[in-house]
């Protein structure tokens, strides 16, 4: 490996995760100006012109606040979950590509950090650990609402990663790939677009998306009426900062991925590809602000048995109408 | 490149294993049980069998170990519950199978390297564990050692149920 190609993956890394750290950042100013918006209030418009330095005067709040650790909880563990919580949120981003492959000095340059034939199974992997902090994070405050929280949570990512894995059976049985690149390829034209194919596959994969970001209406870890704060009441200052930056970047790396599997990742006329694979993510990140706004929160015995009793059997279905289509 | 990724992840693969059994508190250990699996799956990155690294990460660190954890968490092992064997026997037992194994390990890795090449770098066979490879292994020349595996997991799931809901009943 020449020096060149190291520090174009190093070039690639840190434009990527630049990028990434910035969108969380006005991600929550992004949020509470929509929400804001449709609940008929103004929102956060004072720090700087429409409020847009709100994200750093936040930032600087939460690093100057003092880090309070409750008395018996384990200390290592106590720091080690926001870290643990925050560490996969950015690596899903890894393996999705945000433009097509450019040309410069005659060199092809990809643009996805790690373009791996497994891409799909990759983000499957990393989803499945992002449960760790959290249990970790509830565990360790020794506190009995974390506790509670953090067992909701993983109850509930536990049970709809199943169906969340079957939702992408689908998809991967009509591409016939699990490399995130052959997938977008493969969506050439509005019509090629994979929720044409899958439109069930898409419906449950962004339920299940939804979910495992423990957002409203699947917020029970944090149902702040019954559990106060959830797993990360006990947390403060950075740490507390950490678990919701994790949040916001996996809702966008939830809204880049469902990009790219379902409609046609960067493809698009006209514009530069980033520009499409950007306006894409920045309109389900407006879906996901919107469900926020406007849902109410499930009682826990409803969402696990909507989990496993509405979304589990209609991923089978969906996997067996893909089959009977293909084979016909 | 390689070979330095191959030792840091090999360190970890070690220490952590290491720190399985010496750390007393039980959700300790099956943290570093967590970074132990994570390291494998990186072991198995660099030899290029990228699925089945996946494949690691998603069942053993993401399936089991959250069990494990949720197991410790609801029962509340405490620390003084577990605390080491004082039986004499099982302790010079376990140690003598140790030494054992570590010698399986080293009497295999000798052989192999009487067996061929000079070094422990034996080359990688291109689509090494590739998903089309296994799939293909899975679905034709062992689909029986499959499928009666799927069997076999699946009466040890209807047998968990049943025996946590005749429990369940005997109460009511």
């Amino acid at each position: 490996m020449d020096i060149l190609s190291l520090s174009l993956i190093v070039a690639k890394v840190v434009v990527i995760f630049a990028g990434l750290m910035l969108m969380v950042a006005y991600m929550t100013l992004f949020e509470r100006r929509i929400v804001a918006f449709i609940q008929g209030r103004k929102g956060p418009n004072r720090v700087g012109p429409q409020g847009l330095l709100q994200p750093l005067a936040d930032a600087l709040k939460l690093l100057s606040k003092e880090d309070v650790t409750p008395a018996g909880a384990n200390k290592i563990i106590f720091n080690l979950a926001p870290v643990i919580t925050f560490v996969p949120a950015l690596l899903t981003i890894a393996v999705v590509p945000v433009a097509d492959n450019l040309i410069l000095f005659g060199r092809e340059i990809s643009m996805v950090i790690s373009d791996i034939n497994i891409g799909i199974l990759f983000i499957l992997a990393i989803a499945s650990l992002g449960v760790y902090g959290i249990i970790l994070g509830g565990w360790s405050s020794n506190s009995k609402y974390p506790l509670l929280g953090s067992l909701r949570s993983s109850a509930q990512m536990v049970s709809y990663e199943v169906a969340l894995g079957l939702a992408l059976v689908g998809l991967l049985m009509v591409s016939g790939s699990f490399s995130l690149s052959e997938i977008v390829h493969q969506q050439s034209s509005i019509l090629e677009w994979n929720i044409i194919k899958q439109p069930l596959g898409f419906v449950l994969f962004a339920i299940c998306a939804l979910a495992e970001s423990n957002r409203i209406p699947f917020d029970l870890p944090e149902a702040e009426a019954e559990l106060v704060g959830g797993y990360n009441t006990e947390f403060s200052g950075i740490k507390f900062a950490m678990f919701f930056m994790a949040e916001y970047a996996n809702i966008i790396a939830s809204s880049a991925v469902i990009t790219t599997l379902y409609f046609g990742g960067w493809q698009g006329p006209i514009l530069p590809p980033i520009v499409w694979f950007l306006i894409k993510v920045v309109f389900f990140l407006f879906g996901f602000v919107w469900v926020r706004a406007t849902l109410p929160r499930f009682r826990y015995d409803q969402l696990m048995r909507f989990g496993w009793l509405v979304l589990l059997p209609l991923a089978l279905l969906n996997i067996l109408i893909t089959g009977i289509v293909l084979v016909l | 490149m390689h070979l330095i990724l191959f030792i840091i992840f090999a360190v970890f693969c070690i220490a952590g294993a290491i720190l399985v059994i010496v750390l007393r508190s039980p959700v300790a250990s099956a943290i570093s049980l967590i970074f132990v699996m994570c390291a494998i799956a990186g072991l198995f990155a660099l030899v290029g069998a990228l699925f089945v690294a996946a494949l690691q990460v998603i069942v053993y660190a993401g399936a089991v170990m959250v069990l494990f954890l949720f197991v410790i968490m609801l029962l509340n092992i405490k620390e003084e519950l577990i605390t080491t064997d004082e039986k004499r026997l099982t302790r010079y037992l376990g140690s003598a199978l140790g030494l054992a194994f570590v010698l399986e390990i080293a009497y295999f890795v000798r052989r192999g390297l009487a067996f061929g090449s000079s070094s422990l770098y034996l080359p990688v066979p291109k689509e090494f564990a590739s998903i089309e490879l296994i799939s293909t292994g899975i679905f034709t020349k062992y689909l029986l050692a499959f499928e009666m595996t799927s069997i076999l997991l699946l009466v040890a799931i209807v047998g968990a149920i049943m025996l946590a809901r005749g429990k369940g009943r005997r109460d009511t």
